[in-house]
């Protein structure tokens, strides 16, 4: 069996034992049940909405939360560990309260401390219950005996004593309190977004130490290369042009009118939301809804700047005949530059990004068309893709920052460093 | 020694549209399916993104979709006294390779044939007496009617997001459609595509003369659409790049733009792309097919076992695959015997170019789809008395002008120098003031004893295996045909307002060289009796029932319209009977 990746003498003694040891395993003291369906199939469900699969599972998909994948972060890699039951490379000797500390607490077994890479400064909003439904569920999937170092960060970084005083700084440990003025939906929203979604990982942004900047909770960030946008109801940079409806269609499918969904969000799409169940996805949308607007203000780029005028003509030429001459594109297979978050954001960062390389949507069994973006990077230099991406971001009533030549070269530099163009 | 690849349901040969179509609907009856391609894996945004697909000298000049000969090709010649060379580039026609195979660069020319069509050989003797065909004429009726087609073809239209404008909807005519086509029981999915100047100059030009003018149906998107399988496709944005191209836009039907995304995502169904199958097995007693036999690039050989073998590959490499496992009884054309290889055909198109005035006209000729265009039918098929002429078939025609392409539109008026000064001011002056349809009439092309299909004796590909060898020629009928029809097409030119009209009739011999269009057909050919055809009405062939050979290689003979739409037609009604009939009892579907 090539999957167990040690001698298979070594692999067939791991499953004795494990089977051995069933009856005498400290989980047979804290009264699971290997045959609750119930909690099983809420486990399944809440490591789907905590999108456990993102870090945990290979993008290959051949050996279900193995670990063994690679979270950039700021300050180097992380791997992300194997949570299979395996006792020797996994998590299956862990107990109940081991497990919990690990989600809501931010602790490994050894007391030592985790990395905020794993995101238990949302996990901590979950009740006891929903973690111990994933570790039910985590339970039942396939041993895989699978080594992985998960510290590969370089020094000081690799120093987990040091989280110590990150989490003084950042986390706040403690369960989702439900606000009692607002509705069960927004209430289950709130939990869904603040709690299991981790939505905040990506979407808000952080301080050069990696917290959370919590004034600007959901404002967009960068992570790993692209620009997780702005989730407030700002009209321009954020959802504040999108309905409830708009929402649960962009996570439910990829897709919706305006945009579609690509890079790390497709990942979140396929393996997540779009598993989701509608009334989840509705009261998501409820949740974002009610949220402010950050606010963003930005003057308009005069049409008569060189920048525009080179880009107008770019657009026109190369750009229009699939994202039409208003910029509307087609519903649900061509993005709308007018309309769509990414096109505003304060940081260019996937706009450039996408320019540059291209990049795919997501496909999903309802939307499975899956339209590409072609990469450009080839064709325009640094100065054209800048007046171009000025232009979008100026034209149909927009506004926003100048992209600049240097912002086109940083990324370009960056794009090449991944090996992506 | 080949190595063995465990069982599946269904192994299909060549994954064009006819590959799709079938894998499509046999892993939506649960079947575990496999298709091996020849050619690679394709993809829009990967192999023809709109930031370099409108390169004329990269996709047209330099073929860079096709089969290329160097890794396989066919011999050719015209009579059966000649010895036939290899084909070294391609011209005539162009024999696509990868997944998606035609569908990927077509044009998206998507007709219904007549009902007439189906049943030609009885509607002809019928109409005009025996004594009227040629004596070596070998056409045939096809065992299959246009009605029990009908569904099918609405299916593929519905499938594409056809535009067009409908003529006769459930038996009453329609204004501003074809009058001559066969009932249909809805409206084409889209609007007809608007059309540019001088198409619509050629449509009302034929009004004038009393012609009734339609929109082509087109598988170009009018609008963005989506299509029965949830895949979406967006407008057409007319640039001109179309067949011999793949489409950037995600506005041509192809088989990427309409089933791929949905059925990739399938778990039964999987591909091999760069696999090149090199024969059908048979199991001992001869009468079942056991999988196939296919070369990876590493030159590996690898058996696939399965339990209903699908050929759905170009139609000359139906034929060749069949005759290199020995299936069926090769067709001579000394005796009129055997049926492999037998009628084999392809297309009489000809042109008539109209010069204006370039101070009165601007056609704008690079703003064009691949199937934008009017065209009129009352020259098609047997939608007009033949008696006074003295031949059979027709062809539809029409200004069906795709493109304004730099290299190759270069129209000029007869008795202009080739190069030099002169010809470059002619090309200056006429460029925007020239009707030049690309396939202006679209004629029929008949079968006959001598035009066959079966192996070279002398030349071999990589694998030691006899090319095919195409004997081919014009004949009288066609040619006539031909040159009725151009007079009929170069008097609408003229009544355009012409002021000189060049025609160019199609001449025999017939010129592997210069290209006419990709519709080879037959070869294995479908109909009633097991001594004048492969396979029968359900393409099933009639010595190996688990084997169905689908695609233009059933034509018995081709009709004056672009096949793909009765190709996709076949392979819905093929898959029909292999889901309803064959998958409950397993054998032979027709008892001769």
């Amino acid at each position: 069996m090539p999957r167990h990746s040690g001698a298979s003498g070594v692999a067939l003694s791991t499953l004795v034992a494990l089977a051995f040891c069933t009856s005498v395993s400290p989980r047979a003291a804290e009264k699971q049940d290997a045959q609750d369906f119930t909690q099983i199939e809420r486990g399944r469900y809440l490591t789907t909405a905590a999108d456990c699969a993102a870090c945990h599972t290979m993008p290959d998909q051949k050996q279900p939360f193995a670990g063994g994948r690679p979270i950039e972060t700021p300050f180097g890699v992380i791997v992300a560990p194997n949570i299979t039951p395996d006792r020797e490379t996994g998590i299956g000797t862990w107990t109940d309260d081991e497990f919990d500390a690990a989600l809501r607490q931010g602790k490994r077994p050894d007391g030592s401390r985790l990395y905020p890479a794993m995101p238990y400064p949302a996990y901590t909003k979950m009740s006891r219950e929903d973690v111990q439904d994933i570790r039910a569920y985590l339970a039942t999937i396939a041993p895989v005996h699978n080594q992985v170092e998960p510290n590969q960060l370089p020094f000081p970084f690799s120093v987990r004593a040091a989280m110590m005083a990150w989490d003084a700084l950042y986390f706040q440990e403690g369960e989702f309190r439900p606000d009692a003025t607002k509705s069960a939906t927004w209430n289950r929203g709130a939990y869904l977004v603040q709690g299991p979604g981790h939505c905040a990982s990506c979407h808000t942004p952080k301080t050069v130490l990696g917290g959370d900047k919590t004034e600007q909770a959901f404002q967009g960030g960068v992570i790993q290369g692209w620009f997780a946008p702005d989730l407030t109801n700002d009209k321009a940079t954020g959802l504040g042009s999108w309905s409830a409806e708009d929402i649960v269609a962009y996570l439910g499918t990829g897709h919706n009118a305006s945009t579609a969904a690509t890079g790390l969000m497709a990942e979140v799409v396929e393996r997540s939301t779009s598993k989701m169940t509608k009334a989840d996805l509705e009261a998501i949308a409820a949740y974002l809804k009610d949220q402010p607007a950050a606010g963003h203000t930005a003057t308009a780029v005069q049409a008569t700047d060189p920048l525009m005028v080179a880009g107008g003509a770019i657009y026109h030429d190369v750009c229009s005949a699939c994202h039409a001459i208003d910029g509307t594109g087609v519903p649900h297979l061509i993005p709308s530059l007018a309309a769509s978050p990414s096109v505003h954001s304060t940081d260019p960062t996937t706009l450039v990004r996408v320019t540059l390389s291209g990049a795919r949507s997501v496909a999903t069994d309802q939307e499975p068309t899956a339209p590409a973006m072609p990469a450009f990077a080839w064709q325009f230099n640094d100065e054209q893709i800048a007046a171009v991406l000025t232009y979008v971001r100026n034209s149909w009533g927009s506004a926003a920052p100048a992209v600049t030549a240097h912002d086109v070269e940083t990324k370009r530099v960056e794009l090449k460093t991944r090996g992506e163009h | 020694m080949s190595r063995k690849l465990p069982h599946k349901d269904v192994v299909i040969v060549g994954f064009g549209w006819v590959g799709s179509i079938m894998a499509q609907e046999l892993t939506d009856e649960g079947l575990e399916v496999i298709a091996i391609e020849r050619g690679p894996w394709r993809d829009t945004a990967t192999d023809y993104p709109p930031t370099y697909d409108q390169d004329e000298l990269r996709y047209r000049i330099r073929h860079e979709l096709f089969l290329r000969p160097d890794q396989t090709t066919f011999t050719f010649r015209n009579k059966m006294n000649q010895t036939a060379l290899p084909i070294r580039t391609w011209g005539a026609f162009m024999p696509p390779n990868g997944v998606g195979g035609g569908g990927v660069h077509w044009n998206a020319e998507t007709w219904r044939f007549l009902p007439s069509d189906f049943v030609l050989k009885t509607h002809l003797t019928e109409r005009y007496g025996a004594d009227f065909l040629p004596s070596d004429m070998t056409i045939q009726d096809w065992g299959v009617t246009y009605e029990e087609l009908e569904p099918h073809y609405d299916r593929f239209e519905y499938l594409c997001g056809t535009s067009g404008t409908a003529g006769n909807l459930q038996g009453q005519i329609q204004e501003g459609g074809n009058p001559f086509e066969g009932p249909r029981s809805r409206p084409y999915p889209n609007p007809a595509q608007p059309q540019p100047f001088s198409h619509t100059l050629f449509g009302k030009a034929a009004r004038e003369l009393g012609y009734k003018p339609f929109p082509q149906p087109s598988g170009n998107m009018s609008q963005a659409y989506t299509n029965p399988l949830g895949v979406r496709l967006g407008p057409c944005t007319y640039c001109g790049f179309c067949e011999w191209f793949g489409c950037g836009n995600y506005s041509k039907a192809s088989p990427q733009t309409t089933i791929l995304p949905v059925l990739i995502r399938k778990s039964n169904f999987t591909v091999r792309d760069n696999s090149e199958v090199v024969r059908i097995n048979l199991d001992p007693s001869g009468k079942t097919a056991a999988g196939v036999t296919f070369v990876d690039t590493s030159g590996e050989e690898w058996e696939q076992p399965a339990d209903i073998v699908i050929v759905s590959a170009y139609a000359i490499f139906n034929a060749q695959l069949m005759l290199l496992s020995g299936i069926g009884k090769p067709y001579d054309p000394l005796t009129g015997e055997g049926v492999m290889g037998r009628n084999f055909t392809h297309q009489t198109i000809s042109d008539a170019v109209g010069f204006f005035d370039n101070t009165k006209f601007n056609f704008n000729p690079f703003i064009a789809s691949g199937s934008i265009g009017m065209c009129i039918d009352e020259f098609n098929g047997d939608n007009f008395d033949h008696g006074p002429h003295g031949f059979v078939g027709g062809g539809y025609m029409g200004q069906v002008q795709s493109n304004g392409r730099p290299i190759e539109t270069t129209p000029v008026p007869s008795g202009t120098p080739r190069w030099g000064a002169e010809w470059k001011a002619a090309v200056r002056d006429n460029y925007l003031s020239s009707v030049k349809p690309g396939t202006g009439v679209h004629g029929s092309f008949y079968s006959y004893r001598d035009v066959y299909l079966d192996l070279d004796p002398i030349y071999k590909d990589r694998f030691n295996r006899p090319l095919m060898r195409m004997t081919i020629d014009f004949h009288d009928n066609e040619l006539k045909q031909n040159a009725f029809l151009t007079d009929r097409f170069a008097e609408i030119i003229q009544a355009m307002g012409a002021k000189k009209v060049d025609k160019e009739y199609r001449q025999g011999p017939y010129d592997i060289t210069k290209y006419q269009t990709t519709h080879l057909c037959g070869g294995v050919i479908m109909g009633t009796d097991p001594r004048t055809s492969a396979v029968n009405r359900y393409l099933q062939s009639w010595d190996v029932p688990n084997l169905f050979v689908v695609g233009a290689s059933a034509f018995p003979q081709n009709a004056g319209y672009n096949p793909t739409g009765t190709v996709a037609a076949l392979a819905y009604w093929a898959a029909a009977a292999i889901r309803e009939q064959y998958l409950k009892n397993p054998g032979v579907l027709i008892h001769a």
